[in-house]
């Protein structure tokens, strides 16, 4: 059991800095998912506490202690790497047993220690194996397996799904969000995938460019995003945004927050336009929607119009959200959201 | 049809036989001629006079003393190159494997002498193995330490000769083993190091397994390369002082002439021993041997 803390923590590699400044307090026993872009510097941040590549000024802190100064093997941290980094060279035993054999775990509790992992991860008939007979889900497991046998206090993943097929990783992603209430302990998973970040967190860290861009639980992410970033990164396809005119002020709704009606209806966000794109997806259907005020997409359930067809696109007062030009969020209890309302109200055309 | 079928049949051996050819030519056939010349007490002025005499050339050879102190100059030096350049080489690659400016132009002079003709290199450790005016001893000399005959004496000149061998052909192998280190990937040591794993135990128990291919492939190539050792001898000793330095091949280069049959069966023997510990090798090693 362990919480992580970043204290003004900053990265550079080769005098560019990747990361500056950053605070971060990661809850003991959550799983925390750190989410973001390509190259936003999640890896680099987990591989801070891992201590595989230390800061460069600031202090990270495992269970309120300073771990700057402690060896990547003596932080009471296990890590699956994206790339599984397996020991091609040992058995799927060997691979298990090694950091427990390092650690000095005698013998008979080490034999023990396998036997019943290796079941728990379903690898029971391929102690004996060489990884290089073993398929990717299998690595993956082993991988896992290395992992949960040094009963870590932190457990480290960086993108552990992505080498695997569609299928497999929904199987997979059930298996560790169960694994992670087995064993209570701190879960930190990195992705750039928002789905798995979306389906596995107890709390989203999401950053981009080395900068926090919002910390939260996922429904709060999803429904209260605290910038543009944040709104247009969770969720697919990504939140509409449009310019409310003065003052650089946005207003943004999300794709299946908006209704299709060949009618205009009485929503503060109404608007004519033709349905440029239809996608059908099965279950719902994606629609573009070209407009004076811009291109919106629209998501709905149910399949009732056609390309080329004129369509009103409406949206609900609380289903619309608006960013200052900081880019932040303006929430309702702030005097202006009023006036932002009834500036997009004005604005609506039929 | 049944035409047809002959030339398909035959399609694959016409086109490999000009290599099946080259290889008979060069390769089969001298082995055999080898083996034809070993039973003979063969005459090269005067072929008529050459006489069949079974293994009598054989068992000359296993009655003579100088040829146990060929073979045994022959072990010492191969196990003396093969020990000193795997350890010297591994040394100097797990220092060279880190990517740096210096390290590549270290790695650059490592590698020179190979490029050097050997009797070159030879001929300039001769002039500074001498012991009066030889570069060599007056370092040791500067230094305080004792100065050593080199090759002139026999008991230190084995040790000379094996020890430019090493000078010449450390290059080559530390150039294979940094490639075979360069290539494992950091996420393993990384693992390895979460996995709370020292730095010897990292070595033995990852970095050898992982390069364990280059090593056997170099042991093997090692071995039978210093198993036929010649120019080396051949230049700087000329087999002396008293056959402290005399090897196998040059042993059977000196009696080319003189008993050309004998020489051969030398020659054959010499063949044996290289089969035979190849096969050893493979036998007792292979399974500690990781291929991916
Ligand atoms: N060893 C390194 N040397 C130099 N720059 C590096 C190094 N490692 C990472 N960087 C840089 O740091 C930044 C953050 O990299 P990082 O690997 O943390 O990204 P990431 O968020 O994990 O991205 P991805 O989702 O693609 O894995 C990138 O701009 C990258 O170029
Ligand atoms: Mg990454």
């Amino acid at each position: 059991m362990a919480s992580i803390e970043f204290v003004r923590v900053s990265k550079a590699f080769d005098k560019q800095e990747v990361i500056k400044d950053l605070n971060l307090t990661i809850e003991d026993g959550k799983f925390t998912v750190l989410v973001g872009p390509s190259g936003c510097g999640k890896t680099t941040l987990l591989r801070m506490i891992a201590g595989l590549d230390p800061q460069t000024s600031g202090s990270v802190l495992i269970d309120g202690k300073d771990v700057t100064r402690i060896a990547p093997g003596k932080r009471g941290v296990a890590m699956v790497f994206q790339n599984y980094a397996i020991y091609p060279t040992m058995s799927v035993r060997e691979n298990i047993e090694f950091g427990l054999v390092n650690n000095k775990v005698g013998k008979a509790e080490r034999e023990e220690l396998v036997e019943s992992i290796g079941k728990a991860v379903g690898l029971s008939d391929y102690l004996d194996r060489k990884p290089s007979t073993l398929s990717g889900g299998q690595r993956q497991r082993v991988a896992l397996a290395r992992a949960m046998v040094k009963k870590p206090s932190v457990f480290l993943m960086d993108e552990p799904l992505s080498n695997l097929d569609a299928k497999l990783r929904v199987q997979m992603r059930i298996e560790l969000i169960e694994l992670h209430k087995k064993l209570g302990t701190t879960f930190v998973y990195v992705t750039h995938d928002q789905v798995e970040a979306m389906s596995m967190a107890d709390k989203i860290v999401l950053m981009n460019k080395g900068v926090i861009q919002q910390e939260a639980p996922p429904d709060t992410m999803y429904r209260r995003p605290s910038n543009r970033f944040t709104a247009q990164f969770i969720g697919t396809p990504p939140m509409n945004i449009g310019e409310l005119g003065a003052g650089g002020i946005k207003y943004g709704f999300r794709p299946e927050s908006a209704v299709l009606s060949e009618v205009q209806g009485d929503e503060p966000f109404s608007v004519r336009g033709v349905i440029a794109t239809r996608e059908m997806l099965g279950s719902e259907t994606i629609y573009q929607v070209r407009s004076d005020s811009g291109n919106f997409m629209v998501k709905r359930s149910e399949d009732l119009f056609a390309a080329g067809q004129e369509v009103f696109v409406g949206v609900a007062a609380e289903k619309l959200h608006f960013f200052g030009e900081d880019e932040r969020r303006i929430e309702e209890k702030q005097g202006a959201y009023r006036d932002y309302l009834e500036a997009l109200r004005g604005r609506s055309h039929g | 049809m049944d035409k047809q079928r002959l030339g398909e049949t035959l399609r694959p051996y016409l086109m490999i036989a000009p290599a099946m050819a080259g290889i008979f030519l060069f390769v089969l056939y001298p082995v055999v001629f080898l083996g034809y010349l070993s039973l003979y007490d063969y005459n090269l002025m005067n072929k008529a006079k050459s006489k069949f005499i079974g293994f009598d050339n054989f068992a000359e050879i296993f009655s003579r003393e100088d040829f146990y102190k060929s073979l045994s100059n022959t072990v010492i030096y191969t196990a003396g190159v093969v020990v000193l350049t795997l350890l010297l080489s591994l040394l100097l690659a797990v220092w060279l494997s880190k990517k740096s400016k210096f390290n590549v132009f270290v790695q650059a002079g490592i590698f020179t002498p190979h490029v050097v003709s050997i009797v070159s290199i030879a001929l300039v450790w001769l002039w500074m193995m001498e012991p009066n005016l030889g570069f060599l001893n007056y370092v040791l000399k500067a230094l305080g330490l004792p100065t050593s005959e080199w090759l002139q004496s026999s008991r230190s000149a084995l040790m000379s000769v094996i020890l430019v061998s090493v000078w010449q052909g450390i290059g080559y192998y530390v150039l294979i083993i940094v490639a075979a280190l360069q290539s494992i990937s950091p996420s393993i040591y990384e693992a390895a190091a979460l996995d709370n794993a020292n730095k010897l135990r990292t070595f033995w128990k990852i970095t050898l397994p992982m390069i364990s291919p280059q090593l056997f492939f170099i042991l093997v190539i090692m071995t039978i390369g210093s198993f036929k050792v010649f120019d080396t001898v051949k230049v700087m000793t000329g087999g002396g002082p008293n056959n402290a330095t005399n090897t196998l091949v040059y042993y059977i280069y000196e009696n080319r002439t003189t008993n050309i049959g004998y020489a051969s069966a030398t020659g054959v023997v010499l063949m044996a021993i290289i089969a035979l510990l190849t096969f050893v090798y493979f036998r007792l090693l292979s399974r500690r041997v990781h291929y991916q």
